[in-house]
């Protein structure tokens, strides 16, 4: 019998690879040489301005009239008032601390090893209680700081991390609502969700700020930012929660029938069948819901809260300091970037792992 | 009776009815304490207010108006502000997020990473402080006598973009506008009435041709007496006359809403580009077919069927944002409504005038562009999302 061989197709070498993507034909050599120039171009105009003609430090503010490049000046002298906001300054390091610690848990659960109910809720509890501990004071020798004095990059992750953990499990219940076979349940929680999706979250918002007073008894209105987070987290919720069911949906029936078949009661099928499937189908969607989030907590600006954009628009407010509203601009753009950019492009690689999984 | 109660359905019944009064119990608790919390601070409830005038001023309106317009027309103005500001927001947003759709598919590595620098800077930074960001770059532009202009009839200040415009009188936008929606409704039914015959191709071409004409001669009857046609602006004094005004708030929303919106609708539009199959184009160029004709015949207009669900989503979205515009102080219908909570106190009437409002035009966007999902949609054949 002939010998079989298997030959591997034959693979592109690096300059072949080169070759077909930038220069395969005159017109594609044209075109990228024209985005290389772009390239260098806006990359020196950008180094430009950020670094080789910008001026650094308070002192060289004067300075700043004839530099043709950024004055971080306002950076160098304003900073603590844009992540700290009204913060009073000797307890600094407590809020500095308490972000470092959220930012841990929320890194934390980015990892595979944290994704069981269990563990996450422990992890985003005791996190928060850290968080909010640190931040409150009243406990350990911290003196009490009241949250109308938070402010900065603390109340912006305060607000993202309250938003989730409060969002995450009502989210749960409203997909399961939504899917339940009982009429009455899913056409009551259907309506809920469309409701808040239908809105600004602006509108809602405001609502809670403003109206809530109105409509509830005194006892149940607690601090307008307590309201406010409620508001934003039933929005989240009502978003995630269509997340998560279309996660439910794409799981065959055959699976909870299984788990019928098996004698396992609702609460059972849900936590052990349901739930772990539908997290894995939809995890992208849901990561993304949590990246519009954090955008949308500078939204919180507007009702009166004194956040990283709200503090940032102080830092340039005074002096001799409002000319260089662009520096402060971009700083927050910046700092907003890293989060978001990060947490998107691990839910593109999510997305790409699971799909290798699924084949 | 033991086995009554165990039975699953009456269970379910009872369960239902359980959660359904106590939603009733919980809105009648809040219609009492709404009620109660209202006569202690002794406001008035109902919709006469909406009669009253107003006697407060606001940045921008596409009517014109007076601080003793009564609240009603006051809300209206807000509402037509919005759509005005979504609306040119969603327009270019769309064409921003096409380009930058067909960059980040081209094959070019370098050129569609161009796109993806794109979409990865405007789409990383929130909305609102691009909104800010803008609006203090527009109006920090120069005064007026030192305006940026090109060729002298369009002006760029830090009092906002002035632009030449027809002097004709109002009602014949909508007109021409009626006309062309007519004209592009009547289309397809004519198609189907001559089943592609040549004749329509012929009353299709001459359409096109009479239309530009049509909608020309509508414009001359409605001209403004005694003025000339186009009315351009010209610095005199300290600002500039005639011609249009965007203000400084409009036009930095709109850009920051079309940035922001392009690269989401960039993304949207890639997504639906790479969901043609390569089966359909590898057989289109089987087939001969040029790569242009590949692009308009096969590709584009598969890419737009799988495309229009997530469009909508996203135009929604966009026409949500635009409630950020009171950060900058752009008269929208939120700004509208929270100062009128401010000055007349009717804070629940009000509250549900602007969800009924966004409600209305969500669904109505929903609505239009579903229509389109439907007509476009292909019999038996459905894109891989």
């Amino acid at each position: 019998m002939a010998e079989v061989t298997y030959q591997a197709p034959p693979q592109a070498d690096f300059f072949t690879k080169v070759r077909k993507s930038l220069f395969a034909s005159p017109f594609d050599f044209l075109l990228t040489v024209v985005c290389a120039v772009l390239f260098c171009l806006l990359i020196y105009k950008l180094a430009d301005w950020a670094f080789l003609s910008s001026i650094w430090s308070e002192e060289d503010e004067p300075l700043c009239k004839e530099a043709t490049g950024a004055c971080w000046s306002v950076i160098d002298a304003r900073h603590r008032i844009i992540f700290f906001g009204l913060f009073p300054y000797e307890e600094h390091w407590r809020s500095t601390v308490a972000c470092i610690v959220m930012i841990a848990t929320i890194i934390a659960s980015c990892v595979p090893w944290f994704w069981s109910g269990l563990k996450l809720s422990v992890l985003w509890v005791s996190g928060f209680a850290i968080f909010y501990i640190l931040m409150h004071g009243g406990v350990f020798g911290l003196s009490v700081i009241t949250p109308e004095r938070w402010g900065g990059l603390a109340l912006t992750i305060f607000i993202f991390a309250a938003v989730s953990l409060i969002g995450m499990p009502l989210s749960i219940l409203l997909a399961l609502g939504r899917r339940s076979k009982l009429p009455v349940i899913a056409k009551l929680v259907g309506l809920f969700i469309d409701f808040f999706r239908s809105l600004p979250l602006l509108t809602i918002l405001f609502t809670a700020a403003v109206i809530t007073p109105f409509v509830l008894p005194g006892w149940l209105q607690g601090d307008k930012l307590y309201r406010v987070i409620v508001g934003f987290a039933i929005f989240f919720a009502a978003y995630q929660a269509e997340n998560i069911r279309a996660g439910l949906q794409a799981i065959p029936p055959g699976q909870d029938e299984a788990g019928k078949t098996l004698g396992l009661n609702y609460m059972q099928r849900v936590s052990r069948i349901q739930l772990p499937q539908a997290f894995r189908n939809s995890l992208p969607a849901i990561v993304n819901q949590f990246v519009i989030t954090f955008k949308e907590t500078s939204i919180v600006t507007i009702v009166g809260f004194f956040e990283i954009l709200a503090s940032g628009s102080a830092a340039f407010g005074t002096g001799k300091w409002t000319h260089h509203y662009i520096e402060v601009y971009v700083f927050i753009g910046l700092i907003y970037f890293v989060f978001v950019f990060s947490l998107s492009r691990y839910g593109a690689y999510l997305e790409k792992k699971l799909r290798v999984g699924h084949g | 009776m033991t086995s009554f109660l165990r039975s699953q359905k009456v269970r379910e019944i009872f369960f239902q009815a359980l959660v359904l009064s106590v939603v009733a119990a919980l809105l009648v608790a809040m219609v009492i304490n709404t009620r109660a919390s209202l006569e202690a601070q002794s406001l008035t409830t109902g919709f006469g207010f909406l009669e009253r005038s107003t006697g407060w001023d606001f940045s921008f309106s596409v009517l014109p108006y007076s601080i003793s317009d009564t609240y009603s027309k006051t809300i209206l103005i807000g509402i037509l502000n919005t759509l005005l500001l979504g609306f040119l927001g969603i327009f270019f947003a769309t064409l921003i997020g096409i380009v930058i759709g067909l960059i980040r598919t081209s094959k070019n590595a370098l050129f569609s990473m161009l796109g993806t620098v794109y979409v990865e800077t405007f789409r990383n930074v929130p909305l609102i402080l691009q909104a800010l960001f803008w609006y203090a770059i527009v109006s920090h532009l120069p005064k007026p006598r030192a305006a940026l202009s090109l060729g002298d009839t369009v002006f760029l200040s830090g009092r906002g973009l002035y632009f030449p415009v027809l002097n004709i009188a109002l009602w014949s936008f909508a007109v021409m506008v009626a006309m062309f929606i007519a004209w592009v409704i009547f289309l397809p039914w004519l198609r189907e009435r001559l089943r592609h015959s040549a004749s329509y191709y012929r009353i299709r071409n001459i359409g096109w041709i009479l239309l530009p004409l049509a909608m020309f001669v509508v414009g001359y009857i409605a001209r403004i007496p005694e003025t000339p046609l186009v009315d351009i602006p010209a610095l005199k004094g300290l600002n500039f006359r005639g011609g249009m005004r965007l203000p400084p708030e409009l036009s930095a929303l709109i850009i920051a809403i079309a940035l922001y919106g392009g690269a989401y609708i960039g993304e949207v539009v890639r997504a639906g580009l790479m969901s043609v199959p390569k089966g359909q184009i590898e057989a289109a160029f089987v087939n001969g077919l040029k790569p242009f004709h590949i692009f308009s015949r096969i590709r584009l207009p598969l890419a737009i069927r799988a495309v229009l669900p997530s469009l909508t989503n996203q135009y929604v979205q966009l026409m949500k944002a635009t409630t950020i515009g009171i950060v900058i102080g752009f008269s929208d219908l939120f700004m509208i409504i929270s100062t009128s909570i401010n000055q007349s106190g009717q804070t629940l009437e009000l509250l549900a005038i602007l969800m009924g409002s966004f409600l209305i035009i969500n669904l109505s966007i929903a609505f239009v562009m579903n229509t389109i999902n439907r007509k476009l949609a292909l019999k038996g054949y459905e894109v891989k999302g």
